[in-house]
């Protein structure tokens, strides 16, 4: 599906017509990320993250195959077969930091995904299951970084896997047989270690499957753009190539450049230095966190401290959960008909306080669970639900948008050239 | 944009005719490319043996127990390696054959060290396919050669592990030693 105006592919080459007739795979990708695809000719650099999440997956993949073919999962194999990689193998330390740092780098640029997505309303009709299959995404991810860090079976890999199983400890009466369940005894141990490989390597295949469902979704009405506005004529869009794969290609520059600065400068600057002593389930490190990516999280569900009805406990593990899953309902709380935050400016305000709101919960999440962080994660905590809950439905209820423009087209060039301009598809 | 365009078309007249776009196009990607073939170095590298294999290459043998007549089998990089205590009659049998008729032409002198004629220390690898021949363990048949024989597909080798009959290409290979001292041997 694409604008009626998105140029047809016309193999001219004889091999590629033969092709064309019994697989059509070049037409998909002329079409996908080809110049069959109109795009809007507005995007800014905000739009390069979801190709560059694209890389840092495929970056995992290849990296996690390699590290597959060294790695022994087994109590006691796991740890010593890390620091054979490190040590042995060859360039095996710099496959291994690229995969710890591809980490890194596959949330920071998910996470500036998801907050464009916020800002230009891209959650909205007709985009909402966009939305929903890319927070599919997300819970896989975060799944599978949570077992990928289990694996080798340092200290704090240990302990978050005891700490995360316990999460499911929380749920009543079942509780209990499910966190055994998960781990496969009372502690995490060499089952434990077997199965979150055997998932680990699985579930980024099935992260691809959904991306490919999350593209295919897009490409129906086509990407948001800065203004929210629709596309409404050949005026507003050009082909993907040569304008957005060069685009894209300049952010994959950027990209490697600060991949390379972890990965070289400084490896281990997002890692935990109690994760290079072997697990020990009869001492807990002083001060246990999971990873930064998970810190926002993580001070929720700290956040909660008193019983109430239910256990605190519970609270905890029912707020962090549903910190997430709140944001599926997204394109039905944000009722408001204007998308792009640009023409929004009361909710252009909350956004920016949500963003410190959660980088806030995020410093408290990696801090110490003592005073004041408990304080401010529970203060932040609130106000996370409240602006979803609360600010959002108000503000599509009573706030005054600026006027829209015309066109995409318009936005670009001003109302007086919009109509004499050659859509630029034709150059 | 139709500035720029215009820029564009004013470039295109210049003398070589080559536009600044063009240069950057190639130079964009060339070093794009360049930059993704060099990331293939690790990727494949990595599959080359690691440190810790490379450390085992290396063995010390005693050869004081190994009586004229007797062979032992002894694993060098995870594969056998014969060292025979060849007796008289075998080497007189091996130096007995007129080298310009083997496949594989080579004296006993150039396949054991000065000196030492009598110690035959070679892979225990047929140059076939990799099977271990037969012949260096205490009752095994040692071929129609009197050397070591592969059961897989047949390769005779003779008292100095020359290839004599068979599919096999090569004389089983002298890997590298030196002698520490009278009877022990240092192998890689």
């Amino acid at each position: 599906m694409s604008f009626p105006w998105a140029e047809e592919y016309k193999p001219k080459h004889p091999f590629m017509r033969w092709m064309d007739e019994k697989l059509p795979l070049p037409r998909l990708v002329w079409g996908a990320v080809g110049g069959g695809y109109p795009v809007p000719r507005n995007l800014n650099y905000m739009w390069n993250f979801g190709v560059l999440a694209g890389l840092a997956l495929t970056l995992q993949i290849v990296t996690g195959i390699i590290m597959a073919m060294h790695y022994q999962p087994g109590g006691a194999t796991a740890f010593n077969s890390v620091e054979h990689i490190m040590r042995d193998v060859n360039q095996g330390w710099f496959l291994r930091y690229a995969h710890a740092n591809g980490a890194s780098m596959f949330f920071i640029v998910t996470y500036l995904h998801i907050f464009r997505g916020l800002y230009y309303g891209s959650y909205k009709a007709p985009r909402e299951m966009v939305w929903m299959l890319g927070l599919v995404i997300f819970l896989l991810m975060m799944a599978t970084a949570f077992m990928g860090y289990v694996l080798p079976w340092g200290q704090m890999s240990f302990w978050g896997a005891k700490v995360i199983t316990g999460l499911f400890g929380a749920i009543p009466l079942v509780g209990e047989p499910i966190q055994h369940w998960l781990l496969g005894g009372y502690a995490p141990d060499e089952p434990t270690l077997t199965r979150f490989f055997s998932l680990h390597y699985l579930l980024p295949f099935v992260i691809a499957g959904v991306i490919v469902l999350h593209i295919w979704a897009l490409h129906i009405p086509g990407s948001n753009n800065p203004t929210g506005v629709d596309v409404k004529s050949p005026q507003d869009t050009v082909p993907f190539h040569p304008y957005y794969t060069a685009k894209d290609g300049f952010g994959v520059g950027i990209f490697f450049l600060v991949f390379a600065a972890l990965i070289f400068l400084a490896p281990n600057l997002f890692g935990h230095a109690d994760n290079y002593v072997e697990a020990n389930p009869l001492s807990t490190p002083a001060h246990i966190v999971p990873e930064w990516y998970f810190w926002p999280f993580y001070a929720i569900l700290r956040a909660f401290t008193v019983d109430f009805i239910l256990p605190a406990k519970l609270w905890g593990v029912l707020a962090m959960f549903g910190s997430i899953l709140l944001l599926f309902f997204l394109p039905w709380i944000d009722k408001s008909p204007v998308r792009s935050g640009r023409y929004r400016p009361t909710f252009r305000v909350f956004f920016w306080i949500l963003v410190l709101d959660v980088l806030v919960l995020g410093y408290c999440g990696g801090s110490p669970a003592e005073e004041p962080f408990v304080m401010i994660s529970q203060i932040a905590t609130a106000y996370y639900f409240l602006h979803f809950l609360v600010i959002l439905p108000l503000l599509s209820m009573f706030e005054k948008t600026l006027p829209l423009p015309n066109s995409i087209a318009e936005s670009v060039l001003g109302s007086d050239k919009a109509g004499e301009a050659a859509p630029a598809s034709a150059a | 944009m139709a500035a720029l365009e215009q820029s564009e078309l004013h470039d295109a007249h210049a003398d070589d005719g080559v536009r600044r776009r063009d240069f950057l196009n190639l130079a964009a990607v060339s070093f794009a490319g360049i930059g993704g073939v060099a990331l293939l170095y690790p990727l494949i590298n990595q599959m080359n043996p690691s440190a810790d294999v490379l450390a085992l290459a290396q063995i010390d043998v005693d050869l004081s127990a190994i009586e004229p007549g007797q062979a032992i089998k002894t694993i060098w990089r995870k594969q056998p390696v014969f060292i025979r205590n060849l007796t008289p009659r075998e080497i007189a049998e091996a130096n007995a054959v007129d080298v310009s008729t083997l496949r594989d032409p080579q004296t006993l002198a150039e396949r054991t060290k000065p000196g030492k004629m009598n110690w035959l220390i070679t892979m225990g690898v047929c140059t076939h396919l990799g099977c271990v021949p037969l012949g260096a363990g205490e009752g095994e048949p040692r071929g129609p050669y009197g050397g070591y024989f592969c059961p897989c597909h047949g390769s005779a080798y003779d008292t100095a592990a020359r290839i004599r009959t068979g599919p096999a290409p090569l004389n089983l290979e002298v890997p590298d030693y030196e002698f520490t001292s009278d009877t022990a041997v240092r192998i890689g």
